[in-house]
């Protein structure tokens, strides 16, 4: 146990659920626009999870209108109100950087099927 | 000197949400501190609470130092440290002090003992620039370069800055916020960094100079 436990602790989420670099992700926002809160919803796959503990993140990449957009949220973060898993990935390695560089369907991840 | 004084140990840093936003925390143990005496101004030239916290085994002691815990009709602790105050008024010897002394959205200063880093070239004891890597410097590339003049005045400067001991000296952090007072574990969040390694003592008081809004 390490001496922070104690507070970090306070802050760790029990809800979320097993991802890895990969799979698709329904990633629910909380955000405050003018005194009003609403749902945002940021759906790609995971291209990486970093750090560990209280201060994991994860990096989740999309296409927007033909943009590459990446969010980078905290694992651990109150404003994300729930994380879906929408599709298991298969792939080889825990960051997927490369995905960056391509484009079409040479940036298609295949679906794991051994479930 | 301070209203409030208390004497914790740091645990380490890490983070926390306020308000959905992530903030950066260094966490002490504070544990509940016994008075052992009070310096008065009558007395002893100023005002302050001599005070032990922790727990420390009778027999572990030398004579004088259990002396004078059972003058005050206190259990020894790890170490006497004493908390200069402006005024000493309403405390008495043998009370208990905790770290709700200091509560959430206070702003303080903390005082530590830095990390000791040895003998320190003038590069990272001073940020001098050093010296080119290459155009034909031979052997002088962290060396501090010139260090006075020339017939006059013939001697080098007094305070002239140069190589020596760095760290290991009293620093204090000024206008740091209380995040989080937690009497029930004896803990206390301060948002930012402190002053020194993980588990030295550190003396958190109110904030000399703050003059704005906490929060």
């Amino acid at each position: 146990m390490k001496a922070t436990d104690l507070i970090d602790n306070d802050s760790i989420r029990d809800d979320i659920p097993d991802f890895q670099a990969g799979d698709e992700l329904k990633v629910h926002v909380r955000v405050v626009e003018g005194g009003k809160e609403r749902i945002q919803v940021f759906q790609g796959d995971v291209i990486g999870r970093q750090g560990g503990g209280l201060q994991e993140t994860y990096t989740v990449r999309k296409l927007s209108y033909g943009v590459g957009v990446e969010r980078t949220f905290p694992l651990h973060t109150p404003t994300v109100q729930k994380i879906e898993v929408m599709k298991r990935g298969d792939v080889r390695r825990a960051k997927l950087y490369y995905l960056r560089d391509r484009k079409g369907k040479a940036a298609k991840i295949r679906e794991k099927r051994d479930f | 000197m301070a209203q409030q004084s208390i004497v914790g140990e740091k645990v380490g840093m890490t983070q926390t949400w306020v308000d959905d936003k992530v903030v950066p925390v260094t966490v002490l143990r504070v544990e509940p501190m016994r008075i052992v005496q009070i310096k008065t101004n009558e007395r002893d030239g100023y005002t302050a609470l001599q005070v032990t916290y922790g727990h420390r085994k009778a027999n572990k002691l030398t004579k004088p130092a259990l002396g004078h815990f059972e003058k005050a009709g206190v259990d020894p602790g790890k170490r006497l440290v004493e908390l200069r105050l402006d005024s000493v008024d309403g405390f008495e010897v043998g009370q208990e002090l905790t770290v709700e002394q200091i509560p959430a959205g206070t702003m303080v200063d903390v005082t530590g003992t830095s990390r000791g880093k040895g003998f320190a070239g003038v590069m990272k004891r001073h940020n001098f620039k050093g010296q080119p890597a290459s155009h034909g410097n031979n052997k002088s590339h962290r060396k501090p370069g010139a260090i006075g003049s020339c017939a006059f005045p013939a001697r080098v400067f007094k305070g002239q800055r140069m190589a020596g001991h760095m760290g290991h000296e009293q620093v204090t952090t000024q206008n740091l916020q209380v995040v989080q007072s937690d009497a029930e574990r004896n803990l206390l969040l301060i948002k930012g960094s402190v002053p020194g390694p993980a588990g030295g003592v550190v003396l958190v008081r109110n904030a000399v100079k703050f003059a704005g809004k906490a929060g």
